[in-house]
């Protein structure tokens, strides 16, 4: 496909459903953090378990080349520093890169604001590169960068356990969303 | 009314399984159609570099993380842009036909009250700088990375969540 067109449809496809989703809302994005509102972890681990089987699926009938898609790089410690980072902008600034991208198109100001910070955060990073490039390739795990070559288990039963646990987040999530005021269902 | 007219107009957001297994299928499909999963900062960081371009030339050329995207003028020239670009098209769609679309400056009640526009801007600068750490964000590493079945991609999901629970204490909610 037309890489303009892939983008712009992919690319809307996430959008909307992100908005469906109410990843637009930042009360309801970080009451996961506050432990009331599950949907970010429910909506993100059913989205992680479909995809991760249908590439399964795909590849088993020679559709998708399992060696041809993006595996990123197993710097862990850079992972585990950046993920940090972004988890605490997510729970102090209400979004995450993309979900800012929903929020301003559905009117939010406070979600410009962010998307503002996340250009000066990347300047800040630019500016200082060569002190903290280390930083970037820091904890590199050598062995393997997927889970199956990592620990020698076949995709099938990592597929298995991560629909497991997406069952269990479900039940978890559910229960504790009814001993709390619950997940933000609409935007008033 | 049809259902999937229904599904289209209402203002209640949608269910979280029905909504991941939809994100799940983009993502699946942009894997096969790409090769590579969803994402956000990719775009950041050349819109970034594509500022620099434009307002302090010289010292972004010569920059060693952004000088790469500007030397040959066309920084925003990459997938990712028309990826972004398209989720702010099928949100604005998203929005407008839930009538969701309210200018706003949202979550003072539980992000700092009067000093909300210094969370949002804190939190993105802190989120900008760790996505450029990792080399990724919540969709670019996290989702997609997690969906290959990445180290990387569990690492950052953890602290990613880890962190995100531990720094939310700190915010009072306003009553």
């Amino acid at each position: 496909m037309n890489e303009i067109l892939s983008g712009l449809f992919l690319g809307a496809g996430f959008g909307f459903v992100l908005e469906r989703a109410g990843f637009g809302n930042p009360n309801k994005l970080t009451g996961q953090f506050r432990l009331t509102d599950w949907s970010v972890f429910k909506v993100m681990f059913t989205a992680i378990v479909f995809a991760a089987v249908g590439l399964m699926v795909l590849e088993r009938f020679g559709l998708v080349d399992a060696g041809s898609l993006f595996v990123p790089p197993a710097f862990l410690g850079a992972a585990a520093l950046g993920g940090a980072l972004v988890g605490a902008g997510f729970a102090i600034g209400g979004y995450c890169p993309g979900t800012s991208v929903v929020g301003l198109m559905s009117g939010r100001i406070d979600a410009a604001i962010f998307l503002l910070g996340l250009l000066l955060g990347t300047v800040l990073f630019a500016g200082i590169y060569p002190n903290i490039e280390f930083l970037t390739t820091l904890g590199e795990y050598a062995k393997a960068d997927a889970l199956p070559e990592a620990f020698n288990i076949s995709s099938l039963s990592i597929d298995i356990g991560m629909v497991i646990a997406a069952v269990g987040v479900f039940v978890l999530g559910s229960w504790m969303e009814s001993k709390s005021k619950g997940p933000v269902s609409s935007q008033v | 009314m049809s259902n999937a007219k229904k599904i289209l107009s209402q203002q209640q957001y949608l269910n979280p399984l029905l909504a991941g297994l939809l994100l799940g299928l983009v993502l699946l499909m942009t894997f096969a159609i790409t090769g590579h999963g969803l994402g956000a900062t990719g775009f950041t960081t050349r819109l970034a570099a594509w500022i620099g371009m434009h307002v302090a030339p010289v010292v972004t050329n010569a920059n060693d993380y952004l000088g790469g995207m500007v030397e040959e003028g066309k920084p925003l020239n990459a997938w990712i842009t028309w990826q972004v670009l398209g989720v702010a098209i099928g949100a604005l769609l998203s929005a407008f036909l839930a009538k969701r679309i309210h200018f706003q400056l949202d979550g003072k009640k539980f992000l700092g009250g009067s000093k909300r526009p210094m969370t949002a801007l804190f939190g993105g600068i802190l989120a900008g700088f760790g996505a450029r750490v990792a080399a990724g964000c919540t969709s670019g590493l996290g989702l997609s990375g997690a969906a290959v079945l990445s180290l990387a991609g569990f690492t950052f999901l953890g602290t990613f969540f880890a962190v995100g629970l531990l720094a939310s204490r700190f915010l009072k909610e306003e009553k």
